[in-house]
């Protein structure tokens, strides 16, 4: 089992929680203007990394809030939940381990 | 308002008889009012109550008075609990006291039904179906959180060390009820 920290509830079962894709990404402020590819970016193309990534997950079957975490998509460790508005953290001293390394694993 | 009084009617499930015989007892509560209460912290001005209803709890807790009892389950959400006929009264003075303020109220008297399930043993019971760290460090008396209980949404409740509120979907009564009383039959005496 899976523990995420909520930023509101603190520690529980990932089965209480939902994925809702990638973090961060702004809707552009004036659609309008944009031409197909711009928008079909801001729609679709997704960073899709190895390594650190920033999701939005609820925690739906608890206080209801939609907050960001930092996961790391190779172990699929969560190092950091922050609150939705906060910046992305710095996650640079978290002991992540090297995707080559757990490759060769 | 809707008619609906479920506790007069039978239970939708009926115990297994080796249930009962344990130590565990799950007794489905009469119908109570219940109102969801959601509201920011600009809206509610620091106040510390909201018709008798404690609102400075902290999250994923709960607080009685009187006959009202109020859950904290998320930042700006709560659960107010009153008695079935109180609940009409209860959100006119509500109303007036948030009036002017964004705040979002909403009688779901009728959506949930409220199991009690008490006795020694009876984290054991709440256990099987749920995750959570029910010890009394971690879940004390005094706590109410909304999480999954088997495939179900709840409200659980730690009312005293043996004793748990469990409130679900109306619709959903039978599978929780159905759950509680398997659980409870492995601690029945033979």
């Amino acid at each position: 089992m899976l523990l995420l920290e909520c930023p509101y509830c603190g520690k529980r079962a990932e089965s209480e929680f939902h994925c809702g894709g990638e973090a961060h990404i702004a809707r552009p402020e004036t659609p309008a203007e944009l031409d197909d590819q711009a928008w079909a970016e801001y729609l679709y193309y997704r960073t899709n990394p190895k390594g650190l990534h920033a999701e939005r997950w609820q925690h739906r079957h608890g206080c209801g809030r939609w907050f960001n975490a930092l996961r790391d998509t190779v172990s699929d460790k969560v190092v950091e939940t922050y609150k939705m508005g906060e910046p992305r953290p710095d996650a640079s001293n978290a002991n992540i381990p090297d995707p080559a390394k757990v490759r060769s694993a | 308002m809707l008619e609906v009084n479920l506790a007069k009617r039978a239970p939708a499930v009926f115990l297994a008889e080796q249930a009962g015989r344990g130590p565990i007892d799950i007794v489905l509560q009469p119908t109570m009012g219940r109102l969801s209460f959601r509201a920011k912290e600009a809206a509610l001005e620091g106040r510390s109550e909201v018709s008798g209803l404690a609102v400075d709890g902290a999250i994923n807790t709960r607080r009685e008075n009187g006959d009202l009892a109020a859950m904290r389950l998320g930042p700006d959400e709560w659960m107010f609990l009153c008695d079935d006929g109180e609940v009409d009264n209860l959100a006119e003075r509500i109303a007036e006291e948030m009036s002017g303020k964004a705040f979002s109220l909403v009688d779901v008297s009728h959506r949930d039904v409220t199991f009690e399930v008490s006795g020694a043993a009876s984290d054991a019971v709440i256990a099987s179906g749920s995750p959570l760290d029910l010890s009394l460090e971690a879940f004390p008396v005094g706590m109410a959180t909304r999480t999954i209980f088997a495939k179900s949404d709840i409200v659980l409740a730690r009312l005293s060390q043996t004793t748990w509120q469990v409130t679900c979907w109306r619709s959903f009564a039978t599978y929780v009820q159905g759950y509680l009383a398997d659980a409870a039959k492995d601690f029945a005496v033979a």
